[in-house]
């Protein structure tokens, strides 16, 4: 039993985007949507994050500090592209200067259409999350158990 | 002796389990009073499981051993007390934990953490006097600094058994405004907080995650319990009576801290010095009063 998706914790980014995703997000955590009761708390902090949510396209200034959010987050951890933008780089996607989605700079695990994205959607894209935080958590202690008998055979 | 052995193994057992639904009815209450309905009631030992299962990552081999060092010497704090040894004792033991904390934050390297870390020494230049007076009041009114004598309520000029309370009611009031900050509620949650108040990070406990982060997490359990079992204090005078007012007062401390915490905005730091010393200050008043009484 993964106790991973009992207390997601998540953080939450915006690349560029015109902040309405961003705003929905936080509607999530407002009395109306309260997230918080499935133990849901907006971190701010990578190191005690579980999943990223993403809002708004990436583009050449904000890449380094995507990746560099994601690569800070202990394993498991699940990103969460919400809106279009995120997606695939929306209206902006055309720009010189944008990336595209998410998902060219970091790998995507749950995608949440809309523009701007509705809070409902984004509940139901984080509980999906879920799904994929407690597979990666069995592949994560399969692959521990799978270490500790080579190690063993090794000795 | 046997006594004594009992209460450390029941204080090593139960108290992260109570401190642990403290934390949980602490967040539905808080989460009450902003009109949610709140995480479950075990939200917090989920929080701490989920902890357990993350990844490993430390910055460095000195980070965990002063968070061992902070875990392991909060333990020893509330044993020290619940073994009903000298207060004087569980006092500067809470300080050393205190300090370890300090230090693996300061170890770290890191910014936020070091801005977390500069606060919490001055949360304890703030908070210590009035802990130390609420010591020497316990001393002038029982005649003892051992928390098994004081537990037993003192015999004044009447002849009778009476609890600390009416009589040291400045020192009490004090220590209530210091647990806020021991509590790590705001006003006073300077250096770390488990709310949203993302100036800093997450203060001190930024650059730590997974099983330290836990380890962390259930040192605050046993404190939290420890520290209550300070508010008890006031009320024991050895009977059962007493024992049920102490108890009913430490639920009622909790909750007046959470609404508290509910209510108030982060302060800067120099409030938290300046007004906890001017509580100091009534301490101090009570002290005098109690010396002629």
């Amino acid at each position: 039993m993964s106790y991973v998706t009992k207390s997601p914790w998540v953080i939450h980014y915006d690349g560029s985007s015109c902040n309405g995703c961003d705003i929905e997000v936080l509607a999530c955590l407002t009395p109306m949507y309260d997230v918080e009761r499935f133990g849901i708390i907006n971190t701010g902090n990578p190191k005690h994050a579980d999943i990223f949510l993403v809002t708004g396209s990436v583009n050449e200034q904000n890449k380094t500090v995507v990746k560099q959010i994601y690569d800070q987050m202990p394993n498991p951890k699940v990103v969460v592209a919400i809106g279009i933008c995120a997606n695939n780089g929306g209206i902006f996607r055309e720009c010189y200067n944008v990336m595209g989605g998410v998902d060219t700079v970091i790998p995507v695990d749950v995608y949440v259409p809309g523009c701007a994205a509705r809070p409902e959607a984004i509940i139901d894209g984080v509980v999906k999350g879920l799904g994929v935080l407690a597979e990666k958590r069995a592949a994560m202690e399969a692959k521990a158990t799978v270490e500790e008998i080579t190690e063993k055979e090794e000795a | 002796m046997i006594k004594m052995i009992i209460a450390v193994l029941a204080y090593l057992i139960l108290a992260p389990v109570v401190g642990g639904v403290l934390a949980g009815l602490d967040r539905i209450i808080s989460a009450r009073m902003q009109r949610k309905v709140g995480p479950p009631l075990f939200q917090p030992f989920y929080d701490v499981l989920k902890l357990m299962e993350k990844e490993r990552i430390t910055v460095n081999n000195a980070m965990d051993f002063y968070v061992g060092c902070f875990f392991l010497f909060v333990i020893v704090t509330g044993c020290f007390f619940f073994a009903g040894m000298d207060l004087l004792l569980v006092i500067f033991t809470l300080t050393l934990a205190s300090v370890f904390l300090i230090v693996a934050a300061f170890s770290t390297g890191s910014a936020y953490p070091q801005l977390g870390a500069e606060r919490e020494l001055l949360q304890m230049m703030a908070y210590e006097p009035m802990v130390l007076i609420t010591a020497v009041g316990f001393y002038l009114f029982n005649g003892s600094f051992n928390v098994s004598s004081i537990v037993n309520g003192s015999v004044l000029a009447d002849g009778n058994v009476h609890m600390a309370f009416p009589y040291m009611i400045g020192i009490f009031v004090g220590f209530l405004y210091i647990l806020t900050i021991k509590f790590r509620k705001s006003p006073f949650d300077l250096s770390m907080s488990h709310h949203a108040h993302q100036e800093l990070v997450a203060g001190l406990k930024t650059e730590f995650s997974g099983k330290t982060l836990a380890l962390v997490e259930i040192a605050h359990w046993y404190e939290n319990v420890f520290l209550l079992g300070f508010v008890f204090l006031f009320f024991a005078n050895g009977t059962i009576l007493g024992y049920v007012i102490g108890i009913v007062a430490c639920l009622i401390t909790y909750f007046f801290e959470t609404f508290i915490d509910n209510n108030f905005a982060r302060m800067k730091w120099n409030v938290a010095i300046n007004t906890a010393w001017v509580v100091a200050l009534i301490g101090m008043v009570n002290i005098i009063v109690l010396y002629y009484l």
